[in-house]
C-alpha cells in the first residue's frame, strides 16, 4: 500500500470508530450543534456595536465554528489518545509494522473530516435558520480552518501526553478546553483593550476565532485574511507539534 | 518463511539484563538471560509472577530497551531502530494485555491490520483459526474476554509471521479454551512457524513446548525439553504400593520406606522404594508377590512430575515438594498435609 493509500485507509477505520463511539459522537459532534442552536435562538435579536452593529449571530456562528474545529480536534484527539494508550492499544498497534506516521495521519484526517461536516453544517444552520450571511473569501476562510486543524490537533496530542491515564482524561482536557473558550471570545467578542484580552491573546483560540470570523464579517474588505492572528495560531501549531512528539508515549503508566 | 540462515537459531539471547528504576527503587528484572531457539520450535518461558518472562519477552519483541547483552531474533537486533522495522513485518506478537478498539468487529480489526503485511493471511482463514467465526461481526466490546484473547491472538497471526511471541496466551481461559488454543499452537508449528511463549501453567508448558526455560527472579534456572528438564528423566524411579495383608515392611524382598504423605485410610501401610535400577527392582517385587501369592494394591510407578521439578526448582515448595504419585484423586488426604 503507498503513503497515501494507508493513510486514506487509517481515516476510514478511524470513522467508524468515531461514529460509534457514543462518546465522541457526543461531546465532540453534538456539543457544539448545541451551543449553536441554543445560543443562536436566545440571542436571535441582538446586535454588536462595537463590531458595527452586526446581528450577533453573525458573529456568533464563526465562533461555532472554531469551537467545532477545536472539540473535533483538540478534544476529540487528546482524549481518544489517552484513552488507547491507557487500554495498551497504542503499544499494541506499535507491535505491527503500521508506521506512526500513518496511525497520525488516521487520527488527524479524522477529526479534519469531523471538523469539515461540523464547519458545513454550522455554516449551513446559520445561514437558513439565523440569517447569517454567507462568508467572502472562502480562500481565506480554508486557511483559516487548515491553519486551526493542524494547532488544535497538535495541541491533542501534546495535551494527551500530560493526562496520566484514562479516567482523568476528561479532567486534564475541559480544564483546558472550557477556560479558554470562555475567555476567547467564543460567545461574546473580547473586550478590546481589556486585561482579559491580554491574557486571550496569549492562547490561540482568540486569535483562530478571529480569523475565522473575517471572512464572515460584513464589514471587512479584499481577501480577508487575518495574517496576524494566522501566525499566531501557526506558532502554536509548531510548538505543540514538537512538545507532541517529543512527549509521545505509546505504553500505559504504571499503576 | 524459508529464510536464508537456517542453522543460525531464530533466536539467540546472551547474558541479557534489564533492570527497572523508579522512585520505588530498582528491580533488576532481567539477571543474564541466555537462551536460543530453534526455527520451527516451540519455546516456553515458564515461571512465577514476576519472574521476568514479560521483560524478556518485550526486549525480544523490541517494545523494551535492554541494558546489555546481545539478542538476535531473525537475525536482527529488536534494540535497533531500523532492524526493528523489518521484524515488524515478519513477526507476530500477542502483548500480556488484551488490547484491541472496543468499537470496530472483529473483522474489521483484522482487515484493516492485515493491510499493514505485504503478504497478509486471509482473514476469514484467520477468524477459523481462533474459531471465532460465528463472532466475525460482532464488535470488539460485546466480546467475552476469552474471546477477545482470540481475536488478540488473530492479529497477532494475520500477518503470517515466521515467528510468534504469545505472552501468557491462555491465562484466564476455561480448559476447554485452553485445549483450543493448544490445538492451534500446534497446528501454527506444523505451518513452520517458530513460537514463543510465557505461561505459568506447568501442563501447557508441557503439552505444547519442545523446549522449556524456568525462570526465576530474572534468572533462568533450568533449561531443556519438558520431559527431561532438570534431570527429570534420571531422577530416581519411586514405586508405591499398599503392604499386603499379614506383611510387614522387614518382610519385603528390598527395603521400603513408608511413604510420609500417604493419605489417612492407609497411612502406614503406603510403602515406596526409590531406585535408579526400576526394572530389576519392580522384577524382583512381582516375583516375590507372584511366588507367595500377594496383592500389590495401588502399585504405582512415577518419576518426579514436571510440577515437582519446577516447585523444587522455584523454591516455592522448598518445604513440601509432592513426591511422585501425590497427584493420586486424595478425596481423604487431610487438609494441610501437603502444605
Ligand atoms: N515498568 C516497570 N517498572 C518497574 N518495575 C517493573 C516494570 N515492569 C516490570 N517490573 C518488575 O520487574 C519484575 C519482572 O516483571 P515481569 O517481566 O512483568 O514478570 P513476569 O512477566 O514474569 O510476571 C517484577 O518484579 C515487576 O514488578
Ligand atoms: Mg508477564
Amino acid at each position: 500500500m503507498n503513503a497515501a493509500a494507508l493513510a486514506v485507509h487509517q481515516v476510514r477505520y478511524e470513522q467508524k470508530s468515531y461514529w460509534r463511539n457514543p462518546a465522541s459522537a457526543f461531546f465532540s459532534f453534538a456539543f457544539p450543534i448545541l451551543f449553536l442552536v441554543i445560543f443562536a435562538t436566545l440571542n436571535a435579536s441582538a446586535h454588536l456595536p462595537d463590531l458595527g452593529g452586526i446581528s450577533y449571530n453573525q458573529y456568533y456562528v464563526p465562533g461555532i465554528v472554531a469551537f467545532g474545529l477545536m472539540s473535533a480536534c483538540y478534544t476529540n484527539l487528546s482524549t481518544t489518545i489517552a484513552i488507547r494508550r491507557d487500554a495498551g492499544i497504542l503499544k499494541r498497534l506499535r507491535s505491527t509494522p503500521l508506521p506512526p506516521w500513518a496511525m497520525f495521519a488516521g487520527m488527524v484526517g479524522n477529526s479534519v473530516v469531523v471538523s469539515v461536516i461540523l464547519a458545513i453544517l454550522v455554516s449551513a444552520v446559520g445561514m437558513l435558520f439565523y440569517g447569517v450571511s454567507a462568508p467572502h473569501g472562502i480562500p481565506a476562510l480554508l486557511v483559516a480552518l487548515a491553519l486551526g486543524a493542524a494547532c488544535f490537533c497538535a495541541l491533542g496530542v501534546a495535551v494527551s501526553t500530560l493526562i496520566p491515564n484514562a479516567d482523568a482524561a476528561p479532567a486534564v482536557v475541559n480544564f483546558v478546553f472550557f477556560p479558554l473558550v470562555f475567555i476567547s471570545g467564543t460567545f461574546y467578542p473580547v473586550p478590546k483593550g481589556s486585561v482579559l484580552e491580554r491574557i486571550a491573546n496569549v492562547f490561540p483560540l482568540v486569535h483562530f476565532t478571529r480569523s475565522v470570523f473575517a471572512p464572515f464579517d460584513p464589514h471587512a474588505t479584499g481577501a480577508r485574511f487575518a495574517s496576524h492572528d494566522l501566525l499566531i495560531v501557526a506558532v502554536w501549531a509548531v510548538a505543540a507539534a514538537i512538545v507532541g512528539v517529543r512527549r509521545f508515549r505509546w505504553e500505559p503508566s504504571r499503576r | 518463511m524459508g529464510q536464508t540462515g537456517n542453522s543460525s537459531p531464530a533466536i539467540r539471547v546472551e547474558s541479557l539484563r534489564k533492570t527497572y528504576r523508579n522512585r520505588a527503587g530498582t528491580v533488576e528484572a532481567a539477571r543474564g538471560v541466555s537462551f536460543d531457539v530453534a526455527h520451527g520450535e516451540v519455546f516456553a518461558l515458564l515461571g512465577p509472577n514476576g519472574a521476568g518472562k514479560t521483560t524478556t519477552l518485550e526486549i525480544l519483541e523490541g517494545s523494551l530497551a535492554r541494558d546489555s547483552g546481545t539478542v538476535a531474533v531473525l537475525g536482527l537486533d529488536p534494540g535497533s531502530r531500523a532492524d526493528l522495522n523489518r521484524l515488524r513485518k515478519r513477526v507476530g506478537i500477542v502483548l500480556q494485555e488484551t488490547a484491541v478498539e472496543p468499537y470496530l468487529t472483529v473483522s474489521e480489526v483484522l482487515r484493516r491490520n492485515a493491510a499493514y503485511y505485504s503478504n497478509p493471511r486471509p482473514i476469514e482463514e484467520v477468524i477459523e483459526l481462533v474459531g471465532l467465526t460465528e463472532k466475525a461481526k460482532a464488535r470488539v466490546k460485546t466480546l467475552s474476554g476469552g474471546q477477545q484473547r482470540r481475536l488478540d491472538v488473530a492479529l497477532g497471526l494475520v500477518g503470517r509471521p515466521e515467528l510468534l511471541f504469545l505472552d501468557e496466551p491462555t491465562t484466564g481461559f476455561d480448559p476447554s479454551a485452553r485445549r483450543g488454543a493448544w490445538a492451534l499452537v500446534h497446528g501454527l508449528t506444523r505451518l513452520g512457524t517458530t513460537i514463543v511463549l510465557t505461561t505459568h501453567y506447568m501442563d501447557e508448558a508441557q503439552a505444547l513446548a519442545d523446549r522449556v526455560a524456568v525462570i526465576v527472579g530474572g534468572e533462568i534456572v533450568a533449561q531443556g525439553p519438558p520431559d527431561s528438564l532438570a534431570g527429570r528423566d534420571r531422577a530416581a524411579t519411586r514405586i508405591r504400593f499398599r503392604l499386603p495383608a499379614g506383611v510387614r515392611r522387614e518382610d519385603l524382598p528390598l527395603p521400603a520406606t513408608t511413604a510420609a504423605d500417604a493419605p489417612e485410610d492407609l497411612r502406614d501401610q503406603l510403602v515406596e522404594i526409590d531406585t535408579d535400577d526400576d526394572v530389576p527392582v519392580l522384577h524382583e517385587l512381582t516375583g516375590w508377590a507372584l511366588r507367595g501369592g500377594h496383592d500389590l494394591d495401588a502399585l504405582t510407578v512415577d518419576r518426579p512430575s514436571l510440577e515437582d521439578v519446577y516447585l523444587s526448582l522455584t523454591g516455592s515448595a522448598a518445604t513440601a515438594i509432592p513426591p511422585p504419585g501425590s497427584r493420586q484423586p486424595a478425596a481423604t488426604q487431610p487438609s494441610g498435609a501437603a502444605s
